[in-house]
């Protein structure tokens, strides 16, 4: 395929992010920081939130399983996995951390449960689409900078 | 002085960086700020150490409050520090109210996802010149770099 249409397909796919609501600002503050010295910035700062995220994933499941709820270690756990979320910009992951934090505040156990499993759906959705995102990136080599999303 | 007085911060900083500003090779050998920055999650250490990359400062990286501590008490020494609230062993709270009693007096600025004025009015009361949310921007960063030129 034409570099060129490479590279718009690519700028389609991060323009959907956005509209989509899937990503917000805080990604582009990571594209704006990559650079020559660290081409791949972006990748690596999504590669680390995947890896770590994972293990806070597991500690929240397990939380979940406990009788009776431990809703302060819930709170805990979900502050971390939010301020990560929000780190990369993943809006939709932070969107359900955010709702999960006001069940626990509240002790509503189901609740919790309910919007763990939309923010673990979500961040699956985000995973795909990013890793998908930046194959598509690799693949049409280097373009121009970050630039703000189309309103 | 690695920045020059009155000058404006940022391109006189780039200018000192590449050396290309003539008479200003001299102080590219001053000592350049130097900044801790303490976070036990990885992704905020990357994401503020490449920040603060853009600038010529030398960075170091603290995974607690104890190790922030530790490394004042070796003999380190920073212009700035970047304490995040929440670790474990030592959180920042008590790191800087730590560093503070052993006599650090540099800009300690807390960094944290606690986002009610509450939580942060009680982070500053361990002595903090100031606090933010994380991550910090750009623009957050060249302001604190500023703010130290300032003071310097």
């Amino acid at each position: 395929m034409e570099r060129n249409q490479m590279h718009r397909q690519v700028s389609v796919m991060r323009q959907s992010l956005f509209d989509q609501g899937y990503l917000d600002e805080q990604f582009i503050q990571l594209e704006e920081l990559q650079d020559d010295a660290n081409p791949n910035f972006v990748e690596e700062v999504v590669t680390l939130y995947y890896r770590d995220s994972s293990r806070l994933i597991l500690s929240i499941d397990q939380a979940l399983e406990r009788n009776p709820l431990d809703f302060n270690k819930l709170d805990t756990y979900m502050h971390q996995f939010k301020g990560s979320s929000t780190s990369i910009g993943a809006k939709k992951v932070k969107a359900e951390c955010t709702q999960f934090r006001e069940y626990c505040k509240v002790g509503n156990g189901e609740g919790c449960m309910r919007t763990f499993q939309q923010a673990k759906k979500e961040y699956t959705i985000l995973k795909r689409k990013l890793e998908a995102y930046f194959q598509q990136a690799r693949q049409s080599g280097p373009s121009e900078t970050a630039c703000r999303p189309r309103n | 002085m690695v920045f020059e007085k009155g000058a404006s911060s940022l391109k006189s900083v780039k200018a000192i960086e590449t050396g290309k500003v003539a008479g200003t090779n001299n102080l590219a050998t001053e000592r350049k700020f130097s900044v801790l920055v303490v976070d036990d999650d990885a992704i905020i250490r990357k994401i503020h150490s490449k920040l603060l990359s853009k600038f010529p400062v030398e960075i170091q990286v603290a995974v607690n409050g104890k190790e922030a501590v530790d490394l004042y008490r070796s003999g380190a020494f920073f212009d700035l520090v970047l304490m995040d609230m929440e670790m474990p062993i030592m959180n920042g709270f008590e790191a800087t109210k730590e560093l503070r009693a052993l006599g650090l007096k540099s800009l300690i600025v807390g960094v944290t996802a606690r986002s009610s004025d509450s939580e942060k009015k009680a982070f500053m009361e361990a002595g903090l010149n100031d606090c933010h949310a994380k991550p910090l921007t750009s623009e957050m960063v060249k302001s604190l770099l500023q703010e130290l030129n300032k003071n310097n």
